[in-house]
């Protein structure tokens, strides 16, 4: 006998980035481009919090929506950066990871049968999420053109005006894509207009090197159709403490709570010292780090403008997103790089619509490996060359 | 200001060419040379050296903090008595600081014998110095920012969302 799996989870394959992963795996002089999680540790302060609570026996449960104080501190946090006001009451629920807050989101706003709009390239959770809750996916593809923003036109020519829910995840993984308040504004409008939900990922709203992050949740009249996604995964490089939270309207925060009290009950205490001590006093540690991002964000955008890879000037999270040659599809381009000079870089495909054609290049990584990276990916493209140009139609 | 970032990469990696700084910066590479030729000019940067883990090398090279306590007089001052110091290849650092003591030393040598003896016959007999107290470095986990021994190794999976 076996065991009959749902056809909901049937449906859904293992992803692209798995399988790459495997690839990569096989070999040990791998540089990686394709690492999703900051190269630093968490700050020093927060982990020290996290050890002296451990020692202070705080093992047990916490409030279901997290510890009064982390809210708070949440709360004064996102008010203060992105101009956010949420009441740690009722409109703040502390999660385990941002990747639980967005599948409570799904769960708590979509039905059978709703459709739920994903900008893309995406970030690879959203789809699976939305056919675990028994929605249909409509993607909605971002073009190179626009810099990989969201338009009006896009929406529309995807017939998202008969959607239910958006997903917009802005700085972007995997394109590096920053919208600015009025790349917003007609999104929102759209929004508004459509009665559309809006579920908006921000976790590396910190990871903005242009101006200031904006959330679509501060423009008129989307507060009350809006769910924010955050948590300390990458701008406190906290990835293995898993936690994250959500912003929105009580009702909504309400309804994910119903469902986190009984499947998580509480978002994992230790963490959340760590947290708490991370927002009260670790500020320089993220400004930092953003910093070095920065620079090699820079670094790496002008190394591929000189080896002649076009790359659209990314501006926020750590990924740039690099157009391969004509003759190429992502994917033989990233495994042949992979296979000839140990350069592991994910295909764009792997994140949906509007990304063939394209490598997410993660520079989550020392300068050094960069620099390395970059060198061999020119050698690359020098011995394809050839090739690659008589491929040309 | 341009010259703070040179200054802080080049603080972070002595070594980066000046094409990778500019890469970082934005900045053009001739605008990168000429800050740090304006800077080493004005004197803000003194030198470039490697950061050494003795304790990776075959070769013994002892270390040492020496604090020095000195009694002033009309003719002498902190200044005179540092330049005094400085001028020996042993001394590789001289500060003056707060607290219960007057200079920080450090200084360096082949053996413990011949550190002891610098000090002894070099350091102790400057008539304005009243007190030596040394201490051997024994082991050295940081230096100058960089965090000795084996580095962390990187856990993180090689792909991933
Ligand atoms: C866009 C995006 N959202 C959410 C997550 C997951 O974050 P967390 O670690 O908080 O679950 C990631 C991680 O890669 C991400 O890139």
């Amino acid at each position: 006998m076996t065991i009959d799996l749902s056809e909901r989870v049937e449906s859904v394959g293992p992803s692209g980035i798995r399988r790459f992963f495997e690839i990569a795996e096989e070999r040990d002089d791998v540089i990686s481009l394709g690492v999703g999680e900051p190269d630093f540790s968490t700050p020093w302060a927060a982990r020290d919090a996290a050890i002296a609570s451990l020692e202070q026996g705080k093992t047990s449960y916490t409030a279901n929506r997290g510890k009064r104080e982390l809210r708070e501190a949440i709360s004064g946090y996102v008010d203060d950066r992105f101009d956010l006001e949420y009441g740690a009451d009722e409109e703040i629920l502390v999660t385990a990871g941002a990747s639980e807050a967005v599948d409570l989101a799904f769960r708590a706003v979509v039905d059978p049968g709703d459709t739920v709009a994903i900008a893309q390239p995406s970030y690879i959770s959203y789809e699976p999420g939305v056919i675990f809750a028994g929605g249909e996916v409509l993607p909605v593809p971002t073009r190179e053109e626009d810099d990989f923003r969201l338009t009006v036109s896009q929406l529309e020519a995807a017939g998202a005006a008969d959607a239910d829910v958006l997903v917009i995840c802005y700085p972007n993984n995997p394109t590096g894509a920053i919208m600015t308040r009025e790349d917003l504004e007609p999104v929102a409008a759209f929004a508004r207009e459509n009665d559309l939900t809006v579920l908006a990922d921000e976790i590396y709203a910190e990871l903005t090197y242009d101006g200031e992050h904006t959330s679509i949740a501060t423009l008129e009249g989307m507060r009350e159709r809006t769910i924010v996604f955050n948590g300390f995964s990458k701008a406190h490089a906290m990835t293995g403490l898993r936690l994250g939270y959500a912003l929105g309207p009580a009702e909504t925060i309400g309804a994910m709570n119903r469902i986190h009290q009984y499947t998580m009950l509480s978002a994992p205490t230790t963490p959340q010292y760590a947290a708490l001590e991370a927002l009260d006093t670790c500020a320089d540690d993220v400004r930092e780090m953003v910093e070095q991002y920065d620079r090699r964000r820079r670094f790496v955008l002008s190394r591929f403008r000189e080896i002649g890879m076009p790359c659209f000037e990314a501006k926020g999270a750590f990924y740039v997103f690099p157009e391969v040659p004509s003759g190429w599809s992502s994917e033989e381009f990233a495994e042949t790089l992979l296979e000839e000079q140990g350069v592991a870089a994910v295909p764009g495909d792997v994140f949906g619509e509007g990304a063939a054609g394209h490598l997410r290049v993660s520079y989550a990584t020392g300068l050094e490996d960069l620099k390395e990276a970059l060198n061999r990916i020119e050698a690359f493209l020098e011995e394809h060359e050839p090739i690659a140009s008589s491929a040309d139609p | 200001m341009s010259e703070r970032e040179v200054l802080e990469l080049l603080r972070e990696n002595a070594r980066y060419s000046t094409a990778d700084i500019a890469r970082m910066t934005d900045l053009e590479e001739s605008a990168v040379e000429a800050t740090i030729e304006s800077l080493e000019e004005a004197g803000v940067i003194c030198g470039y050296q490697p950061v050494v883990d003795w304790d990776e090398l075959e070769d013994e090279r002892v270390r040492a903090e020496v604090e020095l306590n000195v009694m002033l007089d009309r003719e002498t001052g902190y200044g005179d008595i540092a330049e005094r110091l400085a001028r020996f290849p042993q001394v590789t650092a001289l500060r003056l600081v707060s607290g219960d003591y007057d200079f920080d030393m450090e200084v360096e040598g082949d053996s413990i014998r011949e550190v002891s003896q610098f000090i002894s016959e070099k350091v102790a007999p400057v008539p304005e110095i009243t007190q030596t107290v040394t201490h051997y470095v024994m082991t050295s986990y940081k230096e100058n920012g960089i965090e000795l021994g084996d580095g962390d190794d990187d856990d993180r999976l090689s792909v991933s969302p």
